[in-house]
């Protein structure tokens, strides 16, 4: 280490954290100009801590799987009782989707109905919250060499996540349906109407741009739209919910805030280019 | 004498990247944001030998890559941040603790908006105003406690003169 003189040190800290300032404004114009290259450098750090982050993940969600049991424990009665009737609805629920199983699959071979194909799908562990204030992301760890790719659709168990927006080599980073960015073409269920979800960074995204006369109604489910070629029709989103003043948001059935595996489901809908796509050919293709 | 002269330096890295983990924290970014910046503008105030600005500039870096936000605004949050700190540092080490917290409330609120603000512009969104506000809130309640632990490790491990 160099040894300085007190005053020479404070002359010098007096001029580098100018010149530092500056840098961060360079810093600044530069992660605007050239996305890409900041882009790259987010995974590569990604790529690094996902592993370690992964081996993290584990030991702490069993502290919080046993914290979840313990307030389970307490409510035990009353989950109970509530599970009791959930079940007696349900099971008039399965006999209803029986029948109707039982005749769609009778009126689609009169029809001579060609299925959709069974997309392929794989699982990966959701590693660490990667959306900062700003933003509504979550990192996924992904074995090296998996064929994953950008908007690739990620759900859980219960219906729509996101899309994948950056890639890594050991890493992916999934944006949320909840981010400020995020725009899903819907269908409301009831109406056949479309509409747009459009992500507010809260809980509940918000839903706009419905046809007039068909207005969300509160409870009525969402699913995705094919509109735009950027989802698969008929992917559950959610149910309609008005807030107390009169704005349609959707709470989603995807448990976002405790996402702990997602799958990602490869559909082939490249409607939305990537942003190194469209930087590298600005033509009309991506814009309508 | 080294490890003393870094433990700044590695305790703020090893926070940041802590406040990274999976740990489902409500508001984590919010902590991790608002942990980093309580001790930046900690040892700008009480002794910048041991966090440079050139430090404060790579840990400012590595927020913005763990956290997404736009790259360059939390390295300027922090550097205008512990340049306060340091321009203070005369009269604040004297004054005692009260006023250390009250001139870090007006620089977590002015670094929270102005964050708030820079990304609302580049992004060309009008973002929520609460996010800000709890990451203000988060740093100004936090300061207290981590300056409690910090002002320990100030005098005795982090103390070069102690080696």
């Amino acid at each position: 280490m160099i040894r300085l003189s007190i005053p020479f040190r404070q002359a010098l800290s007096k001029l580098t954290l100018p010149v530092l300032i500056a840098g961060a404004f360079g810093l600044l114009l530069l992660g605007k100009a050239d996305t890409v290259v900041m882009q790259r450098a987010r995974m590569a750090l990604a790529d690094v801590l996902a592993p370690v982050y992964g081996l993290l993940s584990e030991p702490l969600s069993s502290v919080r799987n046993g914290v979840d049991n313990v307030r389970h424990l307490l409510t035990l009665y009353e989950d109970n009782a509530r599970l009791r009737q959930e079940n007696e609805r349900l099971r008039q629920w399965q006999a209803a989707a029986q029948a109707l199983d039982v005749e769609n699959a009778a009126l689609k071979a009169n029809l001579h109905w060609i299925p959709d194909p069974a997309p392929s799908y794989m699982t990966a562990h959701v590693v660490a919250d990667a959306g900062g204030i700003y933003a509504r992301a979550v990192l996924l760890s992904i074995g090296p060499g998996t064929p994953v790719v950008k908007g690739q659709v990620a759900l859980d168990d219960r219906g729509l996540v996101g899309r994948v927006t950056e890639l890594g080599s050991r890493s992916a980073r999934v944006m949320l349906i909840t981010d400020i960015s995020s725009r899903v073409p819907v269908v409301l269920e009831n109406s056949r109407a479309h509409a747009v979800l459009v992500g507010n960074n809260g809980a509940r995204p918000r839903l706009m741009f419905w046809p007039e006369g068909s207005p969300p109604v509160e409870g009525e489910r969402v699913t995705t739209s094919a509109e735009a070629n950027a989802f698969p029709a008929g992917l559950p989103v959610g149910v309609v919910h008005y807030t107390s003043g009169k704005v349609a948001e959707l709470v989603p059935y995807a448990q976002l805030d405790r996402l702990e595996m997602v799958r990602l489901f490869d559909y082939g809908m490249r409607g939305v280019l990537p942003p190194e796509a469209t930087s590298s050919k600005p033509s009309s293709e991506v814009k309508k | 004498m080294v490890a003393r002269m870094s433990f700044p330096i590695i305790t703020t890295a090893v926070l940041l990247l802590l406040l990274a983990a999976p740990l489902g924290l409500p508001g984590q970014a919010q902590w991790q944001q608002a942990g980093a910046l309580c001790c930046v503008f900690f040892w700008g105030l009480f002794r910048p030998a041991s966090m440079p600005p050139l430090a404060v500039f790579l840990l400012g870096v590595l927020a913005d890559l763990l956290d997404y936000a736009p790259m360059g605004l939390t390295v300027l949050t922090f550097l205008l941040a512990y340049g306060l700190a340091l321009r203070w540092r005369r009269g604040l080490t004297r004054l005692g603790f009260l006023l250390d917290w009250f001139a870090f409330i007006s620089v977590a609120v002015a670094s929270s908006a102005l964050e708030w603000a820079a990304t609302s512009l580049l992004s060309f969104h009008f973002l929520p105003v609460g996010d800000a506000l709890l990451e203000a809130g988060i740093a100004i309640g936090l300061y207290p406690l981590l300056a409690i632990g910090l002002t320990r490790a100030h005098q005795t491990i982090a103390d070069p003169d102690r080696a």
